[in-house]
């Protein structure tokens, strides 16, 4: 199923065709968004804002008149969409029209008959082709995977999953979608993925995280690596707000960082 | 004239986009202070039917709100960022024209609740009351606070957003006073006896 709409996109001269995310602080960073047809991996550990974001990048795809699909494996998708209504630019004929649609993982899994804890390389292949296939049958603009950690926990080996990403990043760019997959990392990580295979094969990684001054936490976004544009590798603070994802520099005061 | 009527001239007579910084007397300070609450608040805030965002770290935005009560300021034209209920132990009773930061110290969050607010009630005129630089320079090193200020009031100009910076002078350090100096366009001592 094809959609008619024309996505929300920029042609900044010869640079890639854009992704306009809709958040404003974000394209800022990336110069008017995400190049179209890029993975990225949104990376962060708990409370750090990761599925906000990728709420919001699917609304705001929506709204303007994409169709978008959020695959969900940790969260039910009800208990998502009445999230949702946090945001003030959210409209629940978003939703009945078609316009975000959200699919329940573990349902997949259940139809496909994926009950081993690890998946055999078959199983990996048929639930690859089930992501695709949604996206193709809905004409996603827009996808989510949240999560990829979950996603990858039953596929295990390395090499598997850089098989996976590998077909998975391919198969979603054919199809012009843009892609964000949540990654799970730990508070101290000193890498992006479960695996770190992951954020190989990515175009781009966006990570979240806190910041302490004092006691007191921020929440900070920061784009470590983005294919297809130039952009800024800063931190900035983020706020999470019923308007939407708002963003300021990290003030540093003249520190010296290591 | 009375100190509220020539901070509110002096006031009305700045360009959008202004940043004022108000001198306080500290011995004098309630009655200037009511002064300043008066002239920005009702004067120049409810002539040109302005919407007021005021933020406050030296007292609760309650205290804040109560007093602007007393002056008949409409409350639909005037919000609150509370820098200071969250470390006080005072945030039983939100308000609900206000929005809390948990501390004076996250500027960035309090930078992030202007911008909220400024999107919240578009205005052909906004005002923003910061309340006060001394109170927030209790709570965070000098370069921190110039970068805060070189940012925030340079971002609020470019909004045609009239910033008013309420100072104690004699409680302000000669870095403070250079630093204010870089980012405001006036001054105005409150002065009073004059006639």
């Amino acid at each position: 199923m094809a959609s008619a709409v024309k996505p929300d996109t920029t042609d900044v001269g010869s640079l890639r065709e854009r992704c306009v995310t809709g958040i404003e602080g974000l394209d800022n960073i990336l110069g008017g968004g995400i190049p179209r047809g890029n993975l990225v991996l949104v990376a962060g550990s708990v409370g750090t804002g990761k599925t906000t974001l990728c709420l919001e990048f699917l609304v705001r795809g929506a709204e303007k008149g994409e169709r978008t699909l959020f695959l969900s494996v940790t969260e039910a998708s009800a208990k998502l969409i009445e999230n949702l209504s946090t945001f003030e630019f959210f409209r629940q004929e978003l939703v009945s029209s078609g316009g975000l649609v959200f699919v329940d993982v573990p349902l997949i899994y259940d139809r496909l008959g994926l009950n081993h804890e690890e998946l055999t390389v078959e199983e990996i292949d048929l639930l690859l082709k089930a992501f695709l296939d949604l996206a193709k049958e809905v004409g996603a603009h827009r996808v989510i995977i949240d999560s990829l950690t979950s996603v990858c926990y039953r596929i295990r080996r390395d090499e598997r999953i850089r098989d996976f990403m590998l077909k998975l990043s391919q198969g979603l760019t054919l199809l012009g979608c843009t892609t964000l997959l949540v990654s799970e990392i730990g508070q101290s990580a000193g890498r992006y993925s479960l695996h770190g295979v992951e954020e190989a094969i990515v175009d781009g990684v966006i990570l979240l995280g806190n910041a302490r001054r004092q006691g007191d936490i921020l929440r900070i976004l920061q784009v470590v690596k983005m294919r297809g544009t130039s952009h800024s590798r800063a931190q900035y603070v983020m706020e999470l707000t019923p308007i939407g994802l708002l963003m300021a520099p990290h003030l540093k005061g003249g520190r010296q960082e290591t | 004239m009375a100190p509220d009527d020539e901070i509110g001239e002096r006031l009305r007579q700045l360009a959008g986009g202004s940043a004022v910084a108000i001198r306080l007397n500290p011995r004098e300070y309630a009655d200037d202070y009511f002064a300043v609450l008066n002239a920005t608040l009702r004067d120049v805030g409810s002539e040109t039917n302005a919407h007021t965002i005021y933020v406050s770290v030296t007292n609760p935005a309650s205290l804040v709100w109560s007093l602007a009560q007393a002056l008949d300021v409409d409350p639909t034209r005037l919000s609150f960022v509370d820098a200071i209920s969250h470390i006080m132990m005072n945030y039983r009773d939100p308000l609900p024209n206000a929005t809390y930061v948990e501390s004076p110290r996250m500027l960035e969050d309090i930078m992030l609740r202007i911008e909220y607010l400024l999107r919240k009630h578009p205005s052909p005129r906004q005002i923003l009351v910061i309340d006060s630089v001394n109170s927030l320079a209790i709570h965070n090193p000098q370069d921190l606070l110039s970068e805060f200020f070189h940012i925030l009031v340079n971002n609020l100009k470019s909004r045609q957003v009239l910033t008013v910076l309420l100072v104690v002078s004699e409680d302000t350090g000669s870095e403070l006073n250079q630093m204010l100096g870089l980012v405001v366009d006036e001054s105005i001592e409150v002065v009073r006896g004059r006639q």
